[in-house]
């Protein structure tokens, strides 16, 4: 259900060019395609954290909650709608009006959002309250020098 | 066979992906300029916000009932759709983008449960992009757009029609009773094509529900009605006339037009505003590979105004020859502004159509009368990618007036959102 599009579907961002260039076209016995050796590309950060262009949307984290787990306040999150959230996940969801990135905890029929920072609390639903997931943290974007 | 894949409120579910405060809440989109309700939600229709509603009269009527009013933010929609479209697009092997929230997917190759893999469509459009839609299908365009309507009443008003058709509806599927059960339940102004002027003549004739027209002959109805009419018969009656265009067909014509976010009084200010409309739409016209013949531009002052001066004019400038050339496109703008224009009005409204559209690989051959002009095509190309990767107005020229100078002409946004997809500095806010 979840294919990976192929590389000219891929959104473009920022480019984003790094020294070494990476030769496309499969390794073969025999002799080689005379052509492969003008295919190349540079390597494009977007190839490496987006897999799903069409449901990849970008987040901007504000708050302390989530420090240990390596998320930041400032850091740019990359989510990814098309994966379906799993147990220890990293999620954006919908609580009270507001987005908040959490853990998924998903275990013996119980659901609620953890803190990798254990002094803030944990966010628990009652009966008939309802998560709406936005989806699955894949990545943090943090920068050093802009 | 075809399916119709729709959004639901479509504006306004963009907006609400990235505001989840906006859920169950009265909302509208204005049109540009906060002009009028363009997009409703579920709960502001049950308020009976009219289509179209000049929001200067809603706003003082609905003090207490906690609708949000929101300026459309067409980067946002326009991003929204074209990740909708491309989902959509799964469903089957052909598909013709009819609007921005709207595209028929042509089914007729497709084997087996088409109800189910409509549903997983839907459900994937809404968990990838947080759109809901509604998706209708029938042997026809105008039938699929029937059970389009019929999937979206079923989802909103329990009771409308039968559950089962909530959400995603298959026509085709069903027995003639059930069949003629709906066309029973449906009212007439929900069948495309049926317009409010044919459909009241068509009530005076006794003709209530869709069941009925269903039932006309249809060479009677070209006798006595129209070719048109009889076209939406036929194709009520599972007889295919609309056909199938993989790519939304080139438009006819181009418009750019916009109101004023003050009036404007002074023929400098005209000129610049229509100069900016004018590259606009020429940059509409090349990317459809287009040329045009003709320009038509029109300046008006409000009707809402009632204390001023009424004016309004428009004038078509004819090219010398077709062309894509934002030069020439916004010369015979200004021209046609220069030539309408009269002191002493409270200008609301201009706008610049550009007309007469032909493909770009036809060129009419003519006796030489004159020298052709020198080919600017390469210089037009380069001034949109400018402006693609720069940002809109990049470049532009002179006479559009400097990007950051205070223009006493541009569009009144106070209510619009982020460009939450498109630009780094509006990316939303979670708390961590």
């Amino acid at each position: 259900m979840y294919s990976i599009p192929p590389l000219a579907a891929v959104a473009r961002v920022e480019p984003v060019a790094l020294a070494l260039p990476v030769v496309e076209g499969k390794l073969r016995a025999g002799f080689p395609s005379p052509a492969d050796d003008f295919a190349i590309r540079r390597q494009d950060l977007n190839d490496l954290l987006i897999t799903h262009p069409l449901a990849t949307f970008y987040w901007q984290v504000s708050g302390q909650s989530m420090v240990e787990a390596g998320i930041g306040d400032g850091d740019l999150l990359v989510v990814n709608r098309a994966i379906t959230p799993m147990h220890r996940h990293i999620v954006v969801a919908q609580v009270d009006g507001d987005f908040t990135v959490k853990y998924l905890f998903k275990r013996s029929g119980r659901i609620k959002l953890t803190t990798a920072n254990p002094t803030f609390p944990e966010i628990t639903f009652k009966e008939g309250q309802q998560l709406i997931i936005c989806g699955v943290v894949t990545a943090a974007i943090k920068r050093f020098v802009k | 066979m075809y399916a119709l894949v729709d959004g639901n409120n479509f504006y306004v579910s963009c907006e609400r992906v990235f505001r989840p405060s906006l859920q169950g809440r009265p909302v509208i989109v204005l049109s540009n300029n906060d002009g009028c309700a363009i997009a409703r939600s579920n709960e502001a229709k049950a308020l009976g916000i009219a289509m179209g509603a000049p929001w200067f009269q809603i706003r003082h009527t609905l003090p207490d009932a906690g609708v949000v009013a929101l300026s459309a933010n067409f980067t946002l929609y326009g991003d929204m759709s074209n990740r909708m479209m491309a989902i959509a697009a799964g469903l089957g092997p052909g598909q013709e983008i009819y609007s921005i929230d709207e595209s028929f997917i042509d089914l007729s190759t497709m084997r087996g449960d088409l109800v189910a893999r409509s549903h997983r469509v839907r459900e994937r459009i809404l968990q990838w992009t947080g759109i809901p839609t509604g998706i209708g299908i029938g042997a026809t365009k105008t039938l699929a757009k029937l059970a389009n309507h019929v999937a979206k009443t079923a989802d909103r008003k329990p009771g409308s029609y039968p559950i089962e058709f909530a959400r995603v509806c298959n026509l085709s599927a069903l027995p003639a009773s059930d069949l003629e059960a709906v066309f029973a339940a449906t009212a007439l102004g929900e069948v495309w094509g049926i317009g409010r002027r044919i459909g009241a003549q068509l009530q005076e004739a006794g003709l209530k529900s869709v069941l009925d027209v269903v039932r006309l002959d249809p060479a009677m109805v070209r006798g006595r009605w129209s070719v048109v009419l009889e076209r939406t018969v036929r194709e009520l009656q599972g007889q295919q006339c609309i056909g199938f265009d993989d790519e939304a067909p080139a438009k006819k014509e181009i418009a750019s037009t916009r109101s004023f976010g003050q009036p404007v009084t002074q023929l400098a200010d005209l000129i610049e505003a229509v100069s900016q409309f004018a590259s606009r739409a020429a940059e509409k016209l090349r990317r459809q590979e287009s040329r045009a013949g003709q320009v038509l531009c029109f300046i008006r002052t409000s009707p809402f105004r009632r204390d001023d001066k009424q004016y309004s004019r428009s004038v078509t400038v004819p090219l010398r020859r077709p062309t894509a050339d934002t030069a020439a496109l916004v010369q015979a703008a200004v021209q046609g502004a220069k030539a309408i224009f009269k002191p002493g009005f409270n200008y609301a409204k201009a706008g610049v159509m550009l007309l007469d559209l032909q493909d770009a690989s036809v060129e009419q051959q003519e006796l030489a009368l004159d020298e052709a002009p020198p080919d600017r095509s390469a210089l037009m190309e380069t001034m949109d990618r400018l402006n693609e990767r720069y940002g809109r107005g990049s470049i532009a020229l002179a006479s559009t007036g400097k990007s950051n100078g205070q223009r006493t002409w541009t569009m009144k946004q106070s209510l619009k959102t982020p460009e939450y997809t498109t630009r780094w500095t509006d990316v939303p806010r979670v708390l961590a």
